[in-house]
């Protein structure tokens, strides 16, 4: 190389360093993406291919023999049809209850003059890092008198203390203290100011934590399984966990007689996997910039 | 007004009482008109006495002979003192618990910590925003999938006549169902872990690198600097700080691993190495025989250790950069 090199070659010298980088920047993040698609693809290929072609292995990149079987018979599953109604139920239930109580907690916390401020404030961090564990929870629940009512499901789970603390982040940080000052000249109190002043402005955190929580309940399933005995109860989740799980990890029976259970059993899987997640996955892109901003929010603070 | 006067220092002159009473109608003042705020607090209080403070007074049954039923405290109480922990120290189950549990934090952790670290990282450095942007709704798409689908599409893709046996078959290899597989147990569950979550634990640090100052890359290619040594010394650096709060996080969270997920993937093949602290918990305390002061025992020396490994690590990190929880 020249050493007159002129400044548009020494442009180009330093860019092709960095086109290696990018190359291999995109070609590796590409890759990733791959690896997250493909799984979720597969199902949904799985789930619309001949149950026969799947289980040979002819189905990899495409679809083979497409048949809506799969979703004929599970229109049939009424234990199915009955758990989604169910998570709706619990799902709406806890959304509901959940800012009821999140929200105003969360603008208390964030103003100064909350009488016992500090105390409040470490009573909530507490039970961030330290538990009575399970088996106190389950007594308490037990004792309470909610073991097998579908209140044991929505009540714990109305308030995350993350998601309380997000909450407060959000308003020390978004709503601006002469709006307040403002209003309470003219004469509104508190409760007004909340009411008419703050929820208004307050879309982004409302979203952010309704979708926390109605997807926290709409896939969970631990407590479900402990304190639920009666099955017209059960949530989507569990009703899952029988059809995907609890038939897998038993052995027994011949060869032959796997083969055939897996040729009956797996096209409801691989279709229970798709109806079950479609509503939150179907929502996720139309909502993901909420989530990140909540996830923001809460960084704020660390 | 006369509550303020009474008391072992009667003796205090005039000026100060009166400063005193003023002092207590000014507190009064102060709660009538913040008292909305206590009305606004007090469901989540409520809420966080039922289910996280009445359960750690629970923890009491820890050292009791306690059968389903007792009261925790009650004129039948059998205190048993450190018993239940004794006895789970000489447990033949002690050792490979503890085993199970660290080795599979310890793995996730290892891996799993700095993956969304390089992700964001790499996605920051791409030439083209919307391409990023792109690839981080992918990334972000899997956390929403349930523990009971992962788990099940586990299944699908690792069972004896799944996707990855079948392209092992092809190429000659013997069938195997991964999920009787002890060895196949830890792989599973960190990869399936990552590929949930890998992308949504990078946004945090996303944002970070959205605040990193422009100029300070302008600087940096005046003095030469290709894209990669901008990543390693202007990007970096920028979201280390962001990068020891998650580690200490990480860290006091580490014992806490999903159990939820450990117990889904559990099989009569598996489960010398998938039986953890907190499944053990589960089983001990909820199903069979139950076992509740022993199984609180368990727990609550769970939850010690969590909270020891987060005071570490905070103290650790306060002494050897400016960064900690408290």
């Amino acid at each position: 190389m020249s050493s007159k090199a002129t400044s548009k070659n020494t442009l180009i010298k330093l860019g092709t360093g960095d086109k290696v980088f990018y190359a291999i920047n995109t070609i590796f993040l590409g890759l990733m993406a791959l690896i997250v698609i493909y799984p979720l693809y597969f199902i949904i290929i799985a789930s619309i291919s001949d149950p026969d072609a799947v289980l040979a292995g002819d189905v990899v990149l495409y679809p083979v023999k497409i048949t809506m079987d799969g979703f004929k018979k599970i229109l049939e599953r009424s234990d199915i049809w009955k758990g989604y109604l169910n998570t709706i139920i619990y799902t709406a239930l806890t959304v509901v209850l959940s800012l009821i109580v999140t929200i105003p907690a969360g603008w208390a916390l964030s103003r100064k003059t909350l009488p016992g401020k500090k105390f409040w404030m470490i009573y909530f961090i507490i039970p961030m890092f330290f538990g009575g564990g399970l088996i106190p929870f389950y007594n308490v629940m037990s004792s309470l008198g909610l073991i097998n009512s579908m209140w044991a499901i929505v009540l714990p789970s109305i308030l995350s203390v993350w998601n309380l603390f997000m909450t407060k982040t959000f308003f020390e940080s978004s709503i601006p203290d002469g709006l307040i000052e403002a209003a309470k000249i003219d004469g509104a109190g508190e409760y007004r100011v909340f009411t008419a002043l703050v929820l208004p402005l307050s879309k982004a955190i409302l979203a952010v934590m309704a979708l926390y929580y109605a997807i926290g309940q709409w896939n969970s399933y631990f407590n479900a399984m402990i304190f639920l005995q009666d099955e017209a109860r059960y949530p989507l989740q569990l009703v899952l966990k029988e059809i995907l799980i609890a038939s897998e990890n038993t052995t027994g029976g011949s060869g032959e007689t796997i083969l055939q259970q897996y040729r009956m059993a797996n096209q409801i899987k691989y279709v229970s996997v798709i109806v079950s997640s479609v509503p939150v996955l179907m929502l996720y892109p139309f909502v993901q910039k909420y989530f990140s901003q909540g996830v923001m929010i809460g960084s704020l603070k660390g | 007004m006369q509550k303020v006067n009474a008391g072992p220092s009667s003796a205090a002159p005039a000026q100060s009482l009166t400063a005193r009473q003023r002092k207590t109608r000014r507190m009064w003042r102060h709660l009538r008109e913040n008292h909305p705020f206590l009305v606004m607090v007090f469901p989540a209080v409520l809420i966080v006495f039922l289910f996280n403070y009445l359960p750690i007074y629970g923890v009491l049954i820890a050292f009791q002979d306690f059968m389903p039923g007792d009261q925790i405290i009650g004129p039948n109480t059998i205190w048993i003192g450190f018993y239940n922990f004794t006895r789970f120290f000489t447990d033949v189950q002690f050792w490979p618990l503890m085993k199970n549990t660290f080795l599979l934090c310890i793995i996730g952790f290892v891996i799993g910590f700095p993956l969304p670290i390089i992700i964001s990282l790499m996605l920051n450095a791409m030439k083209s925003r919307r391409a990023a942007k792109v690839l981080q709704t992918i990334f972000n798409g899997p956390h929403f999938i349930s523990l009971v689908v992962l788990v099940g599409m586990l299944n699908l893709f690792f069972g004896r006549y799944g996707l990855v046996n079948n392209i092992a078959a092809s190429l000659g290899a013997e069938r195997v169902s991964y999920s009787l597989e002890a060895s196949a147990f830890r792989p599973m569950y960190i990869l399936s872990s990552n590929w949930q979550d890998f992308g949504w634990s990078a946004i945090i640090y996303i944002a970070a690198l959205s605040n990193v100052d422009p100029g300070q890359h302008e600087a940096a290619i005046l003095d030469g600097a290709t894209r990669f040594q901008r990543v390693i010394h202007v990007d970096l650096p920028a979201i280390m700080p962001m990068v020891s709060v998650m580690l200490i996080m990480s860290i006091g969270g580490l014992m806490g691993v999903g159990y939820e997920k450990a117990l889904l993937m559990q099989s009569d093949g598996n489960l010398g190495v998938s039986e953890l602290i907190a499944t053990y918990v589960y089983k001990q305390g909820l199903t069979g025989v139950p076992n509740q002061g022993y199984a609180t025992a368990i727990g609550l020396f769970n939850s010690i250790i969590n909270v020891v490994l987060l005071i570490i690590a905070n103290t650790t990190s306060k002494k050897f950069s400016e960064n900690s929880l408290w």
